[in-house]
């Protein structure tokens, strides 16, 4: 199952060149940019580890890109997402945020139910890949 | 803003509308990929030249930059080269791109940092660059301070300079032979890596006096074949530098009286010869002690009521109170009179740096 979180999740997967026109349009917002990458795809794991520090003071999509591509190196079977930020006082929030990489087989949720009290139940998602170890999740077969 | 609904379903999506507007002009801008012209069509090199804008920016070094003929002849070569890949690119010969990265020697004050301005904005004309831009950087900027900071400080520099120049200047001081645990040989490595592999992202000018960069380059041999154009800055000769001190003088807004200017002409004749001279900015240090000392003489001259003519004037004693004709003849020179002499006493050694 292909989660779909961020901006242009649910279009197929963006080319090089694309992310590049994004990097451009955000870079021209002066937000400045990073990278991000995890290996739990829950959506409500705010917490990616940084892939060094935000990127100040660009001109040129060129070295972004270059950041992006050395996370996919390293990490070749995780998740990994670009920021925007923007710093204008009165937004002061994430402007752009998307996958540029994913893993090659992503395994999807199940819904969990558990009855409470008076016969309530509670629902939340669970994610196939945490059953296994960090760092493990993804490997094929 | 939409408030996510289901929290399974983020509508993060959404969010997309306005930036994938941003992107569509992109995207039908790459659509009509530029047809290929037949081998029989016929290019104007000269309207192609027109286009680029070229002669604007050559034009306007030659107004701006005195001398330095072979420095020009090689910008100019430079340029037409990039013009005429431009044109083969239209008849669909293509080369790999030429490698420009440069590497300025020159004596203190020659107008190094100068050209790789106008280097940058000429890069970017011709479509070489994509910014055009200009980062400046020393060893400090690239250099860290303990183990493991040098690779991501000199890494973000770099990521700054794509798209345009990076500008590293006393780029000799990178390498220090004398110190083997020296960080600066790492900088070096990732230069030389990105010098290689991002050759269309951005073009590395070092620039350095003409012995220390021999040094550097023979203590790196990478570094010297990766740098395809070596540019030596001559020394000005004594009539390009009046002719500079004219130039910035008029920039300043102000004039030498024709008294003032054979005067100045004077001046370069004997400070050319002393040591610490450093050509164009030599000449603007004279011309900021010659405003000085014009202030002063204003202020104290007899009549307290001044024109325009006389505020942007610089008569002879502005010029003649200068060490410079005082230390060629001993003793007080004959035009400079009590000023001179309370000006050499005074703060001459600060002064004629």
């Amino acid at each position: 199952m292909r989660i779909t979180q961020g901006t242009f999740s649910y279009l197929p997967d963006l080319t090089d060149e694309e992310i590049t026109a994004q990097i451009q349009y955000a870079l021209g917002n002066g937000w400045p940019l990073s990278v991000e990458f995890t290996d739990d795809p829950h959506p409500r794991n705010t917490y990616w580890e940084m892939w060094g520090l935000p990127m100040f003071d660009l001109a040129d999509a060129a070295g972004v890109l270059m950041e992006v591509n050395a996370c996919r190196t390293a990490h070749p079977d995780k998740y990994v997402k670009l920021n925007a930020y923007d710093a204008r006082l009165g937004r002061q929030t994430t402007a752009l945020s998307f996958i540029v990489q994913r893993p090659a087989h992503e395994p999807g949720f199940r819904l969990e139910r558990q009855e409470t009290s008076d016969r309530q139940i509670r629902y939340t998602t669970h994610s196939y890949a945490t059953e296994r170890p960090t760092g493990d999740r993804y490997r094929q077969g | 803003m939409g408030v996510p609904q289901d929290a399974a379903r983020p509508s993060f999506g959404m969010h997309a509308t306005g930036s994938r507007n941003g992107r569509e002009p992109a995207q039908e801008e790459q659509a009509p990929e530029p047809e290929l012209l037949p081998a029989e069509a016929v290019v104007d090199l000269a309207a192609a030249r027109r286009e680029a804008g070229i002669d604007e920016v050559l034009g306007s070094l030659d107004a701006e930059l005195v001398g330095l003929e072979p420095v020009k002849t090689r910008i100019a070569e430079i340029a037409a080269l990039l013009l005429i890949d431009r044109v083969r690119a239209r008849f669909g010969v293509t080369a790999q791109q030429p490698t420009l990265h440069m590497c300025f020697t020159g004596n203190p004050g020659t107008g190094k940092t100068t050209v790789a301005m106008r280097m940058a904005e000429l890069l970017h004309r011709l479509g070489y660059l994509r910014r055009g831009h200009l980062v400046s950087v020393t060893r400090d900027d690239l250099v860290g301070q303990y183990v493991g900071h040098t690779a991501p400080k000199t890494k973000e520099v770099i990521k700054r300079a794509m798209g345009g120049v990076l500008f590293i200047d006393e780029a000799y001081y990178l390498y220090k032979v004398e110190n083997e645990r020296d960080y600066g040989g790492e900088a070096i490595e990732i230069l030389l890596q990105v010098m290689e592999n991002n050759r269309d992202d951005l073009v590395v000018i070092l620039a350095g006096y003409a012995e220390r960069m021999d040094e550097f380059f023979a203590a790196n041999p990478g570094m010297q074949s990766r740098i395809a154009h070596h540019i030596t800055f001559p020394d000005y000769t004594v009539g390009e530098l009046a002719q500079i001190g004219e130039l910035m003088t008029e920039a300043l807004g102000y004039r030498f009286s024709p008294d003032a200017q054979e005067v100045f002409r004077r001046y370069l004749d004997k400070r050319v010869g002393q040591p610490w001279f450093a050509n164009a900015r030599s000449v603007r240090n004279a011309v900021e002690r010659a405003r000085l000392r014009q202030a002063r003489r204003l202020l104290e001259q007899p009549d307290p009521r001044v024109d325009l003519a006389a505020l942007t004037t610089i008569e002879p004693d502005d010029l003649l109170a200068s060490r410079v004709f005082g230390a060629a003849s001993d003793g007080p020179s004959p035009g400079s009179g009590g000023v001179g002499a309370s000006i050499r006493t005074g703060h001459g050694r600060l002064g004629e740096r």
